[in-house]
């Protein structure tokens, strides 16, 4: 017998196709009748920005001292059409995230850390709390298919306004908030009944397509005296099409937000099978507007999985004029943190995995509506937490650029970049490390 | 995305003004069009002349030398009127044929449109600037349909613009996005048709050019098109004798009729139709989705 | 400062310079002319002014309107008070797609017929319509009221939450979750207040009405309607 011979031994072997998770997914979907939902972003491996590296500096290219040779950072969004564009400090923004799939105080805390350092926040699907206005120097407006809570004088109280069409993590997806989550303060902003789960419609209800899309963002310029930036968020499907149309529609700014950009509660087969990486649609996109003759002139921000400093020197160098992030500075706040692990457990999960963001019961009073759990996270606190995070992003971006001979960060350029595989090479359009070879490329 | 303007004249006295009707709705329809402009205008017919219109890629092509090629090649009389880079060639000889060969033997021209009474005209760059450039305001006849184009997966080419040539005087406009054009196309090149551009468009345009070799009427031809195209859609069809309207039945594209005594007009926006004569006492009103609406001369 | 009581011509004004001169008013009577479709005219108001526009409008005329009376002596176009949260948009004519779009508040009164998605996510806008109403109308309509004199087009009240839609006519089909529901007798005095604002007081029966509203059976999901999604 085999099991009876000390030399015979079989290890369990698990099937790259049918594993644990493929395994775990059927039995559920068998039990529940229904798809899964979850938050955060796509998770599984990708050609993303860690496939690139910088060259630096060499024989033929000089750095700038660090501290001591200034290294700009700043980028003013809205200069099309806007009366009053905006400056930010820093070319990093909060992306949009709703009072809903977010606590009071975490809405606080990011307005708290966005303002500290001269960057914007961003309103998500549900409208504009008054403490979100009070704590953001600067605030995007979200209009979104749903139209929850939109209504003209938090347009007219907005520093830009942001039309939006789709996210990464669900191209062709409305927004998605359950019953646990839809407390009275919610209930009554979104004009819905409590506890009721709430699915947001796709498409905006007074227009479909570009074509009319530029009559409805006329209309917002009308209604708000033509001062603000009005920006279009596409999640990345057909980044070059949709750059130019965005464009055309009249843009002042264009939001790229590729597969990896965070949701509050969506299905999980939109998330990991929909939109394309944020690697491969920065390019096509600054291609687009290149062509049009209008880079710089309409601005980019990509967001979709920006983590540290590099991530962002990175897409800067690509051509984006800045960068998003919402899952980055959730976790900056605190969120998947080691400290409630023990909680993690009870739900099933472990820090550093927590992404049922849309039960309501995040330990770290973040993602939650529960006043047990929001009590949690001090606003003020959680606010210099982001405020640091997103100093060192700076830092970080500032110490790679000039390193790479840069006064400015906007001064980055693919040129600057090589490619550790063929896909990256492909997707940013760099040359293979060592090689002169751009796949695609004759 | 685009925007789409037809003007059909029920009263004669109004066909010296078609063309200039025409470029003024056409007009205000640039800023959702702004990339290219086409139109088609259906008039100047004479019994036993068949029209081919073509565009050339610039303004150095030897057409009264193709005209002389044609004429020997289906051996009848071949005129040519130059416009800009377009030439219309006037034969007493098959039109089909006339059409077939410039395509198959003079590979510096595409091949716009061909019947007794139509002439297709496209241009890119500002819709103003390709009217003027190519005398749509001088332009009489009985009735016009004229495009302004936002390109939405496609480029911006003369061959991508519209209208798509579906036939012998028959031709398409479209607003919208179609979204399982790639596969139709694929089925139609297996049926027979033969197509210039990845343009969604050309495949409905093939759609209906194919429909009626089979045998189907345009009103059958549309309706059939309801279940075999998919997407969203506003598309009219100019005729011979008039033009169609059909609307995909989620009908979000926008679409406005308005009618009098003297004329027959559609618009993607109304502002296209405000300035149209009698337009303050006109019917105006919406077609409804997934139904075909048909106007022609003969009724 | 423009003078109360003003005539405004956007055929020598673009509607930006006469959006700003209403923006700056504080109030007034102001006569528009020569709108010729075009769109987002007497967008974003926000003072008590009374201003009527003499002919056809483009899109989203009288756009998140607040507390002005906008008429337009004529047809809309798509969107016509979409988002409008308070105040009287009296719409003389016909409107096209998307009437009253996510309206929160106040009063839409139309006298000939609406296109497709009339009062798509209403939000406790009132929207009455002497004529008849397009295909997914009341999609999606969370609060408010629709009241429809005529018929109403295929699939009304798709997925409708918490307003209240009072048809006299025909319905061609009711959408996902829609049923017709009880007229009882507050909802007879609702509609008969309705009417009366919208200047229809006597003379209809609102006996003639029905009411339809939520079945409220797709507000959590259930693997059982799964044919409904």
């Amino acid at each position: 017998m085999s099991g009876d011979d000390p030399w015979i031994h079989t290890p369990p072997r698990e099937s790259a196709i049918f594993d644990r998770h493929a395994i775990a997914e059927i039995h559920r979907a068998a039990a529940t009748g229904i798809y899964d939902i979850r938050g955060f972003g796509a998770k599984r491996k990708l050609p993303h920005f860690d496939d690139l590296l910088f060259l630096g500096a060499s024989m033929s290219r000089y750095p700038l001292e660090g501290y001591r040779e200034r290294c700009g950072t700043d980028v003013t969004l809205g200069t099309r059409h806007a009366r009053k564009p905006i400056t930010l400090r820093i070319p990093i923004t909060i992306a949009g995230m709703s009072f809903g799939s977010l606590s009071a105080p975490a809405k606080e805390a990011l307005g708290r850390g966005a303002s500290a350092v001269g960057t914007s926040t961003t309103t998500g699907d549900g409208g504009m709390t008054p403490e979100e206005r009070e704590h953001s120097s600067l605030l995007v407006y979200q209009v979104l298919p749903s139209r929850y809570g939109m209504e003209p004088d938090q347009l007219r109280k907005a520093d830009a306004i942001e039309v939006v069409v789709g996210q990464g993590a669900k191209p062709g997806g409305g927004g998605m908030l359950l019953g646990q989550k839809i407390s009275d303060r919610v209930a009554e902003m979104r004009t819905l009944p409590k506890g009721i789960d709430q699915r947001s419609a796709c498409r905006h209800p007074d227009w479909t397509g570009p074509d009319d899309l530029e009559i409805k963002i006329q209309e917002l310029r009308e209604i708000t005296d033509w001062e603000k930036p009005i920006y279009v968020k596409v999640g990345a499907a057909r980044p070059y099409y949709d750059t130019a149309l965005a464009v055309k529609a009249g843009a002042d700014v264009v939001v790229l937000d590729g597969m990896q950009g965070g949701t509050a509660a969506t299905q999980e087969v939109f998330i990991e099978h929909c939109g394309l990486p944020t690697l491969a649609a920065i390019r096509p996109a600054v291609r687009a507007l290149q062509e049009l003759d209008m880079h710089r002139k309409v601005q980019l921000i990509v967001s979709g999985g920006i983590r540290g400093g590099a991530d962002v020197a990175k897409a800067l160098a690509l051509g984006a004029d800045a960068v998003s992030i919402g899952t980055a500075a959730l976790i900056a706040l605190g969120d998947n943190h080691p400290r409630w692990e023990e909680e993690y457990r009870k739900l099933g999960t472990t820090a550093g995995c927590y992404d049922d963001w849309h039960e309501g019961k995040d330990p770290a009073g973040i993602t939650t509506q529960d006043p047990l759990l929001t009590q949690r996270l001090d606003p003020v606190l959680a606010g210099k937490r982001l405020a640091n995070y997103l100093s060192v992003l700076t830092l970080e971006c500032q110490t790679i650029a000039r390193a790479n001979g840069k006064s400015h960060v906007h001064n980055l350029e693919p040129e600057d970049l090589v490619a550790l595989t063929v896909e990256a090479a492909a997707m940013a359009q760099v040359p293979l490390a060592g090689t002169d070879w751009i796949p695609g490329r004759r | 995305m685009c925007g789409i303007v037809g003007l059909f004249l029920k009263n004669p006295r109004l066909e010296p003004e078609l063309g200039r009707l025409t470029a003024t709705m056409l007009s205000e329809l640039r800023d959702r069009g702004p990339d290219s402009a086409g139109f088609a205008v259906y008039g100047n017919a004479k019994p036993g002349i068949a029209k081919v219109c073509a565009v050339a890629a610039g303004l150095g092509l030897a057409w009264s030398d193709v005209g002389e090629r044609l004429a020997k090649a289906i051996c009848a009389d071949v005129a040519v009127e130059v416009i800009e880079d377009h030439g219309i060639f006037s034969t007493t000889g098959d039109g089909e044929a006339a059409r077939t060969w410039l395509i198959g033997n003079v590979p510096e021209v595409t091949v716009l449109s061909q019947g007794r009474s139509i002439e297709i005209f496209k241009g890119v760059g500002d819709p103003d600037a390709v009217a003027a450039r190519l005398g749509l305001a001088a332009r009489s006849g009985s009735h016009a349909i004229g495009h302004t184009r936002m390109a939405t997966e496609s480029a911006v080419t003369v061959a991508g613009s519209h209208p798509f040539s579906t036939g012998q005087d028959t031709c398409l406009v479209h607003n919208g996005s179609l979204s399982n054009h790639n596969r139709l196309r694929e089925t139609l090149k297996r049926h027979g048709e033969h197509f210039q551009t990845d343009n969604d468009t050309e495949v409905a345009a093939a759609y209906l050019a194919w429909r009626t070799r089979e045998g189907d009427n345009l009103r059958q031809a549309l309706e059939r098109s309801l279940c075999d195209l998919d997407g969203f859609y506003t598309f009219v069809v100019g005729t011979r004798d008039g033009f169609a309207v059909l609307r995909d039945p989620i009908a979000c594209k926008p679409a406005v009729m308005a009618e009098t005594p003297d004329w027959v007009a559609f618009g993607t926006e109304f502002r296209a139709l405000a300035e149209l004569p009698g337009i303050d006492h006109a019917r105006i009103w919406e077609p409804q989705p997934a139904t075909v609406y048909a106007w022609s001369q003969a009724a | 400062m423009l003078a109360r009581n003003s005539t405004l011509d956007l055929a020598r004004l673009s509607v930006r310079e006469v959006n700003r001169l209403l923006h700056d008013a504080d109030r007034g009577e102001f006569l528009i002319k020569n709108p010729r479709g075009l769109h987002a005219i007497a967008a974003g108001l926000d003072a008590p002014l009374d201003v009527t526009i003499a002919g056809h409008v483009g899109y989203y005329c009288a756009g998140m309107n607040k507390h002005a009376t906008v008429t337009i002596a004529g047809n809309a176009g798509t969107g016509v008070a979409e988002n409008m949260m308070s105040g009287r948009v009296h719409v003389k004519g016909d409107v096209s797609q998307s009437a009253g779009a996510t309206g929160c508040g106040g009063l839409l009164i139309i006298d000939g017929n609406a296109s497709a998605r009339c009062g798509i996510s209403l939000r406790g806008l009132d929207i009455v319509v002497k004529g008849s109403v397009g295909h997914m109308s009341a999609f999606m309509a969370q609060a408010g009221n629709l009241v429809v004199l005529g018929d109403a087009g295929d699939a009304l009240g798709d997925s409708i939450y918490e307003a209240h839609l009072y048809v006299r006519g025909k319905v061609k089909s009711l959408g996902s979750d829609c049923i017709e529901k009880d007229m009882r007798e507050a909802h007879k005095a609702a509609l008969a207040g309705l009417l009366e604002a919208a200047g229809l007081a006597g003379g209809i029966d609102v006996s003639e009405f029905r009411r339809y509203g939520s079945a409220r059976k797709l507000y959590n999901f259930h693997v059982e309607n799964l044919g409904s999604y």
